[in-house]
């Protein structure tokens, strides 16, 4: 029984994965290196991005076009995990939209109220559009970020893992 | 009714400035950092976030300092400050089975993929006070396990997706008809409250709502108020990605993630003529490492469900109105505590009205005044 409840899962699960990948697909490899590269600076920790970007010793002009403002997302769960979607709460966000002397738009979203941030990240993501460019930010920023962040995770789920536990049941009784 | 005062602005500056002496404390104490509370105080940063309704670890830590570690004081203050800010948008539906598990058990199955995590829990140790933590002990680095390949891969599937594969429990809701979206759901913070209320309205309540109150409901349920008998399905603890529409682009973009902890009750059974028996559920799920509130808050849900599946409704946990008028501990506390403002006018026509009365009762009856007077003071 164990066995088919998990092959149904895996079923299921397969599927979903199935449907964000066509979801995926739908967009250009452009986009889908745009999308990886906002969420990678979203996630980063401003430390390790200031470190990182100043490795490339650049200090570009910029112009403002919106932001960096603060505000809230709403969060959206799902009625017992996967039914009707429900509000749940709301988190601070902050956006930002800049413009490179070159005419080059970046765009940067990510939880967190970090305006220093989210100008950098949008001017990264800016620069990212030039394709010499791109190839350095992806070498000296967006690789070891994706690393640190992987490290990082690997690191805690190995602490989870050891409290992983294998319960026994025991028949109670005289015999 | 309550009629403005005037005056006291001298006293309540005084009062604030020694407010502020207070929780600074003991100058010879080093003042605690933001920091500090969000690592060392992590749930109760995490309650004042799920309470509050907001997601931000440093604006909570900041909250309980300036409340002086008053955690309703400081889920109002949280609350207030959300208000001041613009409504950006809405994420894309948060998915907990890809969660970057902290913990997850099931009471339900004992072998179940993905296996039991135990993770930073509170249970199993023997509730005795440490006295090493009263001195600032170096803590060992926590043992750590590298999961095999196929550990690593191994899906973790929601226990109420096993048990929905069998065809044993009811779906999560109702899917729409196929080729719609699901109905855009409610939003408290939009709209005022009405009753009946939709269940997605229900849940956002209550994952805003008070943690004693939820905890005391769900009690309540389990000794015979609205009886469901509930099995801990599930309990996962998490992180989560959010990810948010951006227009600009035509594409989402993860902005982060959140730690989400979430519950799923399995409860007995409802079916019909035309659908058997299978279980029914309670889901909780609410901001941060917060595990008992996700769990009463999976209680309260089901019984808050009574109407839907033809129960009766008899007991406080069941009762709609009742329980999400009451569950907000903002709204709870302002009512509360505004009885200590001054009521001084409202007050002097209450003095006026029973001195009356008074006196109307002893114009029309003196014997029994003087009777009730002798018999009080053999008393």
């Amino acid at each position: 029984m164990q066995h088919t409840q998990s092959s149904q899962a895996e079923a299921a699960y397969a599927e979903k994965a199935q449907s964000n990948e066509k979801a995926r697909e739908a967009l250009s490899p452009q986009q889908k290196a745009r999308q990886e590269r906002m969420s990678v600076l979203a996630h980063a920790q401003m430390a390790e991005l200031i470190r990182l970007w100043k490795t490339l010793e650049l200090d570009p002009g910029c112009e403002l076009l919106r932001g960096p403002e603060t505000g809230l997302v709403a969060l959206r769960g799902r009625i017992g995990g996967g039914g009707a979607p429900f509000n749940f709460g709301e988190a601070t966000m902050t956006r930002a939209t800049v413009r490179m002397e070159n005419g080059a738009i970046g765009h940067a979203l990510m939880l967190g109220r970090d305006h220093g941030k989210a100008k950098l990240a949008a001017v990264i993501d800016a620069m990212a559009s030039d394709p010499e460019m791109e190839v350095r930010i992806e070498m000296s920023i967006l690789a070891p970020l994706k690393k640190l962040a992987t490290d990082k995770d690997k690191g805690r789920a190995a602490q989870t893992q050891a409290t992983r536990v294998n319960f026994f049941t025991m028949v109670r009784g005289d015999d | 009714m309550y009629v403005a005062v005037k005056g006291g602005e001298a006293a309540i500056k005084a009062a604030h400035e020694l407010l502020a002496d207070r929780r600074r404390g003991d100058r010879a104490l080093p003042a605690i950092s933001l920091e500090q509370i969000s690592e060392q105080m992590a749930l109760a940063v995490d309650r004042v976030m799920s309470e509050g309704a907001l997601y931000d670890r440093e604006l909570a830590a900041l909250a309980i300092k300036q409340a002086r570690g008053d955690m309703i004081e400081a889920i109002f203050l949280l609350r207030a400050y959300r208000t001041t800010l613009p409504r950006m948008g809405y994420s894309k539906l948060v998915d907990t089975s890809a969660m970057q598990i902290h913990r997850r058990i099931s009471a339900t199955f004992k072998d179940l993929p993905g296996g039991q995590i135990l993770g930073p829990t509170f249970d199993y140790t023997h509730r005795l006070l440490d006295p090493s933590l009263a001195t600032d002990e170096e803590v060992p680095a926590p043992e750590a396990v590298n999961p095999s390949d196929d550990q690593t891969d191994e899906p973790m599937p929601r226990v109420s997706d096993l048990i929905a594969g069998e065809g044993l429990m009811e779906a999560d809701s109702e899917e729409p008809e196929s080729g719609c979206d699901w109905d855009e759901p409610g939003d408290l913070t939009r709209k005022p409250m009405q009753f009946p209320m939709s269940r997605d309205l229900r849940l956002q309540a209550l994952s805003r709502g008070d943690e004693g109150f939820l905890l005391s409901l769900g009690y309540s349920t389990q000794r015979g108020f609205g009886r469901s008998h509930p099995f801990a399905g599930e309990i996962r603890i998490g992180e989560v990605d959010v990810e948010v529409e951006v227009p600009e682009l035509g594409f989402a973009v993860s902005v982060g993630r959140i730690q989400v902890s979430e519950c799923q009750m399995v409860n007995q059974f409802k079916g019909s003529k035309t659908v058997p028996p299978q279980f029914t559920r309670g889901y909780g799920l609410v901001f941060g490492q917060s595990e008992r509130k996700s769990m009463s808050m999976a209680l309260c849900d089901r019984a808050l469900r009574a109407k839907e599946l033809e129960e009766d409704i008899l007991a406080p946990a069941q009762d709609e109105e009742f329980v999400i008028s009451h569950a907000d501990n903002v709204q709870a506390t302002g009512f509360v505590e505004h009885l200590k403002l001054p009521h001084y006018v409202d007050f002097q026509a209450e003095l006026k009205l029973v001195r009356q009365m008074q006196s109307e009762f002893y114009e029309s009856s003196p014997q029994t005044a003087e009777a009730d007077d002798t018999q009080e003071a053999a008393q």
